[in-house]
């Protein structure tokens, strides 16, 4: 099986890897996949609450060439997008960016799962926030 | 090469050292052909085409006399007579011959077959087809080592057993099985002993009368020979063994396998098969010297890499290794100048994980780890080193973008963590 050009770029040039402070608000933080399974995918977003543009994006992979490239991709598509664009980026449309075998879609499957994994968790976040200020509204009354 | 057919291009470059790239290093996948292996095989492809059966010719007898000279190259390696040696179309249908050949003709002492959970496909598929016609097949364990427990063996054996089949050396771990005490045993039992010896003919010391070997089979294209020819030992004295045929036609090979001989193959078998008498003990020698400077160079710089199988035993040009915290594939990609294989499900048709590994008790997530080296005849020790090298660079690499390795390094018990795909 031979990697198509885009997978072997991103393998080789992977854009945003790293960590940002999962413990920011701003940050949603999605971890996807198991050891066993020889997939798991680490997927950040920090997210401006005012706008709710993602402003940065990073990941950690561990996995085949096609589910890093995927991971890869993942953070460079969410960037710039608003949470709810960001959303709808489907996994067919990664396996189409990076012509993607058969048998290799479930890296895609698993890359839209950590995009939706990591702004679940934010919006976990600000509803979180949001209780602490009626709380405290509450708290003021 | 005239041709209609656009094929790929075989892309090879200089790198540093003198070393020519790609560099192969997955010997028990395939090796290549040795060019004294393949000047013997060219004028049966040429001038000396006769069929070996055609016995009215001088065509015919330059083909026969070929033949009778690899079964002596082929026996002497084994310690065997040439008239134990037929030829077949490689392991698997050797594999499949000795198998089912004794299943069928020893039906009616018994229906009870012994193998081991860590054998080729070639021999676990023949006992799956053997469990739907009615046959039970016990497949043994292997310890954390990859060796089966003799006791559980003798444990096994029972009045219905008819064939004990282990092979001699492990394709993916190299694990080398004590075929000797197996050998033992099933003499005293009075069971019939075959060996899936492909991967040990001509690397390790193979004697079937030393080992007590009723049957073996051999595969040139794992020992410097062609693919598609291999050989069966069948021992004719003490005891006699006798198979079934399982391909029907012209009654050649002694009646046990029809079929025109693939005679330039056979001739290739047989030079392979001379070449290992005379250079096997000084090859072995020099495989395991390049194989401890790989193992020392990786194991020297890397952390948390877990050899797969008995370094004890086992053959001296492969090393299975994983490399926590990393995928294969992606590791293999990272190499791409290598030639090696992997035991990750990325990298299997099926996305099945080794089955070997799991035997050994590895961890799904260790055998998606593992690398598999095979050093061979013609490796070298600069290879070695740029290989060392290139693995070492990439999985410090690959960890660097490793959320485990990550998690790991803060201290994170990974074994306690709930994965979202659990």
């Amino acid at each position: 099986m031979a990697y198509s050009d885009k997978v072997l770029d991103h393998y080789s040039n992977p854009r945003n890897v790293g960590a940002l402070d999962k413990n920011s608000a701003d940050v949603g933080t999605g971890l996807v996949g198991a050891p066993e399974c020889g997939d798991v995918m680490k997927l950040q977003i920090k997210v401006n609450k005012n706008t709710n543009v993602i402003e940065d994006a990073k990941f950690k992979t561990f996995g085949c060439g096609s589910a890093i490239a995927s991971s890869s991709l993942a953070t460079e598509w969410v960037k710039g997008k608003t949470v709810d664009e960001a959303l709808s980026i489907k996994n067919t449309e990664i396996v189409k960016e990076l012509s993607l075998p058969p048998v290799k879609i479930h890296c895609s499957v698993l890359a839209e799962d950590a995009i939706r994994a990591a702004i679940h968790d934010w919006k976990k976040k600000q509803g979180t926030a949001e209780q602490k200020v009626a709380a405290g509204a509450e708290a003021s009354r | 090469m005239t041709s209609d057919v656009k094929r790929k291009e075989l892309e090879t470059r200089q790198g540093p050292n003198g070393v020519r790239l790609p560099i192969y290093m997955d010997n028990h996948a395939t090796t290549p052909v040795d060019t004294r292996v393949v000047d013997e095989m060219l004028p049966y492809l040429t001038d000396r085409f006769g069929n070996a059966a055609s016995r009215n010719h001088q065509f015919g007898w330059v083909a026969e006399e070929a033949v009778e000279i690899a079964r002596e190259r082929i026996a002497k390696l084994i310690g065997a007579t040439a008239k134990e040696i037929i030829f077949t179309s490689g392991a698997t249908e050797s594999d499949n011959l000795a198998i089912k050949g004794v299943a069928e003709m020893y039906r009616e002492k018994g229906k009870h077959i012994i193998t081991a959970a860590t054998e080729h496909k070639a021999v676990l598929d023949t006992c799956k087809r053997l469990e739907k016609y009615g046959y039970r097949v016990t497949y043994l364990p292997v310890q954390k080592d990859g060796l089966i427990n003799l006791d559980d063996l003798k444990r096994a054996l029972d009045e219905q057993t008819i064939l004990v089949t282990i092979m001699a050396a492990n394709n993916e771990i190299g694990v080398l099985q004590p075929i000797a005490e197996i050998g033992k045993i099933c003499r005293e039992r009075g069971v019939i002993f075959h060996s899936d010896a492909t991967q040990a003919v001509g690397k390790v010391p193979v004697d079937v009368n030393q080992q007590s070997i009723d049957i073996l089979s051999i595969s040139a294209h794992k020992m410097y020979g062609p693919k598609g020819v291999g050989a069966l030992y069948v021992r004719r004295k003490n005891p006699r063994v006798q198979l079934a045929p399982i391909l029907d036609g012209g009654g050649h090979e002694r009646g046990m396998r029809s079929g025109t001989l693939n005679i330039p193959g056979i001739v290739g078998l047989g030079k392979a098969c001379a070449i290992a008498s005379e250079e096997m003990l000084k090859e072995s020698c020099r495989l395991a010297g390049l194989r401890n400077r790989l193992k020392d160079k990786i194991m020297g710089r890397l952390d948390e890499v877990y050899l797969n199988g008995s370094m004890e035993h086992r053959l001296p040009g492969n090393l299975n290794i994983s490399f926590a915290y990393v995928e294969g594939e992606s590791l293999l990609m990272g190499i791409n100048d290598v030639a090696v294989s992997s035991g990750s499900a990325c990298t299997s048709a099926t996305l099945e994980p080794s089955y070997v590994l799991k035997a050994l008790g590895t961890g799904d997530d260790l055998a998606h780890s593992s690398i598999r080296f095979g050093i061979g005849r013609f490796n070298t020790e600069a290879e070695i080193d740029y290989v060392a090298d290139r693995v070492c660079e990439t999985v410090e690499r690959l960890r660097e973008l490793s959320p485990l390795y990550e998690m790991a390094k803060e201290g994170v018990d990974l074994k306690s963590v709930k994965w979202a795909a659990e």
